[in-house]
């Protein structure tokens, strides 16, 4: 097993809101990059794998918590776990509903006659996979399921520790939407988030919300502005957002009808037109990615300094 | 009536059906905006704002005095929110699900309620209709406690259309559980679809009516309809794809405000959402 002495850097790409093109973007990023993992960690809606068509190699269960069970047989209907619950889980005649149940256990704990299970639930897999640009870790988030944030801690550390294992120093990670529990949990230890972000009202307000969460990780982040024709104005006011929350803009891409037309052709849209305005733009937005003092390596100093500024 | 309008993949244009839906039918309905994480309603009505509520979890707060250390709160904790360390007891309040456990199994009573803030909930008026709208706090994790909270503002005597988080996971499900409709906007590309048959699959674990709303209806392929006609899912609304809609978008605007006509083709939708449950 090969020791990576060199510094693994994870680039995450996050936008708040949903829609904006930020997995149209990672795959992009991940057909112009060298030397990397990939990492789906938008494990609630994952659609990375539409475009990359990974061949699963492994595959394992993500156990995510327990779900209480009461056995009739024992139970006495004195009434306790319900009293006690407080995710009104257990119905009037004691059956607990599993969507319900937050897996505290407590009625398990305090159940006179002992008469409830606790059982280990499997919520969803995760997975280890070669694609057409290298290795990619992904997951499925059972139906329902909770815990999500785990999940995105998981993969992102067997991104982690592939990379260590086999020499790569990059690990580009496809984040979730939102600020929630999820989300939190791609952020912690990332060298750089990438915010895809749209001129609209929502893409603003959304990414005002998402730097404010990166700042509480001290996370350095860059933005793109993407459909940036579609408002100027707007696309004006995410500009001085960027500028005035000291950060970078990578770049801006115009309305473009081949982010749709390369998804439905499972291609990434640099694949889609090399020579293309769109893959020219995209291109020189990755070079100023890689090159940022964030994702040099050895230029940590720097980086803090920066944050400090 | 409660209808959730819920999406799977986010920005497929779920916030516009609830708005324009909620701003078409006026004083009859109320918006709940649950999708707490990102709440964007409000950014299309302008609600004029009357209250704003703080939203808290319950935490425990320990008595140092009190404790013995006999580790019994800590050994109920299944979330791992209670720690010995040396000669005292910790609790990571960011970690605790209010479960209520370590209260209840404390022999000392030397816990006391502290709390967590969540969020804020705010509710207001725009053009007669009542907006409720969830705003989870910049760096907590837990979103479902604060969309149930939203939930308790719903009005039996209204039309309540709740805009949903996105995904398939706890959030969307707190949102959608127990409402009588579920709308789903999609559009009709491939992680569109990808995303929908998710989001089916939760609609039915929880055993609910839904129809299907396809935006930008014109920007992709066929499979969309192929698997709504496939599973027997109304298409009870098509948007296709124009430019003027997606630029008063980004400003801000309501379809159905700059172009009254749509409000019709929205009070439609509601009639046939109505024929659905009938
Ligand atoms: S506490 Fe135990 S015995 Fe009592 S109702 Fe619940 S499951 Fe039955
Ligand atoms: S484990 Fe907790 S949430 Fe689940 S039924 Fe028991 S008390 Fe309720
Ligand atoms: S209330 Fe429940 S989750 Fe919170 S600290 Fe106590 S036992 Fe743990
Ligand atoms: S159960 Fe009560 S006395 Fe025991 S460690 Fe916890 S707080 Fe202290």
């Amino acid at each position: 097993m090969g020791i990576n002495m060199q510094e693994i850097k994870e680039l995450v790409v996050i936008s708040g809101k949903g829609g904006t093109g930020k997995t149209s973007l990672t795959a992009a990023f991940a057909a112009l990059s060298e030397n990397k993992v990939l990492c789906d960690a938008d494990v609630d809606a994952a659609d990375l794998h539409l475009l990359m068509a990974p061949v699963i190699e492994r595959q394992s269960d993500f156990k995510g918590g327990h779900e209480a069970v009461i056995r009739p047989q024992a139970c006495t209907a004195c009434g306790r776990c319900r009293e006690l619950c407080r995710f009104d889980a257990i119905s009037q005649d004691f059956i607990i509903d599993p969507i319900s149940c937050e897996g505290c256990g407590v009625c398990v704990d305090f159940c006179p006659e002992g008469a409830i299970d606790f059982i280990e639930k499997t919520c969803g897999q995760w997975y280890m996979s070669r694609t057409r640009f290298g290795p990619m870790v992904h997951a499925r988030l059972g139906i329902a399921e909770e815990n999500s944030g785990r999940l995105v801690s998981l993969v992102r550390q067997q991104a982690r520790t592939y990379a260590e294992e086999n020499g790569q120093t990059l690990i580009i990670t496809d984040g979730p939407p939102g600020v929630g529990c999820p989300v939190i949990a791609s952020l912690s230890g990332a060298t750089a988030l990438c915010i895809v972000t749209e001129p609209t009202v929502s893409g603003l307000h959304d990414m005002e919300r998402v730097i404010r969460l990166a700042a509480h990780f001290n996370v350095p982040g860059m933005v793109i502005i993407n459909k940036s024709d579609l408002n100027l104005d707007m696309s004006k006011a995410i500009e001085d957002l960027t500028r005035e929350r000291n950060m970078s803009l990578l770049g801006r891409i115009p309305f473009d009808p081949v982010f749709t037309k390369a998804m439905i052709q499972a291609k990434t849209i640099v694949e889609y037109d090399k020579e293309s305005a769109l893959s020219l733009g995209v291109r020189e937005i990755w070079d100023k990615i890689i090159t940022s003092s964030a994702m040099t390596p050895g230029r940590m100093i720097n980086l803090k300094e920066a944050i400090k500024a | 009536m409660l209808i959730s309008v819920a999406s799977g993949k986010g920005g497929t244009g779920k916030t516009t059906v609830a708005t324009n839906l909620a701003y078409s039918l006026g004083s009859r309905a109320v918006i709940l905006d649950c999708d707490v994480e990102e709440p964007n309603a409000h950014l299309f009505l302008h609600p004029d704002m009357d209250t704003t509520e703080q939203v808290w979890a319950q935490v425990p707060e320990v008595n140092q005095d009190a404790c013995t250390l006999c580790r019994k709160c800590v050994d109920i904790c299944r979330f791992r929110a209670l720690v010995v360390a040396g000669k005292s007891l910790l609790v990571f309040p960011e970690l605790c699900h209010s479960c209520g456990g370590c209260f209840e199994v404390c022999p000392e009573n030397a816990l006391n309620e502290g709390r967590r803030e969540l969020g804020q909930i705010e509710t207001g008026h725009s053009h007669g209709l009542e907006c409720v709208t969830g705003c989870l706090r910049v760096g907590e994790a837990m979103s479902p406690p604060l969309i149930r909270k939203v939930r308790a503002h719903v009005r039996p005597d209204k039309i309540n259309i709740i805009d949903a988080p996105p995904g398939t996971s706890c959030p969307v499900i707190a949102a959608m559980k127990g409402t009588d409709f579920v709308l789903m906007v999609t559009e009709p590309t491939p992680f569109g679809l990808h995303d929908l048959i998710l989001a089916v699959e939760a609609v039915k674990v929880l055993g609910l009516p839904h129809g299907l709303v396809i935006n930008r209806s014109d920007m992709g392929d066929e499979k969309v309809r192929d698997y709504a006609q496939k599973e027997n899912i109304p298409i009870l609304m098509e948007i296709p794809y124009d430019r003027a809609i997606a630029e008063s978008y980004s400003k801000g605007k309501l379809i159905a405000e700059m172009w009254p006509e749509w409000t019709d083709i929205f009070q439609e939708l509601f009639q046939k959402i109505q024929s659905c449950l009938a």
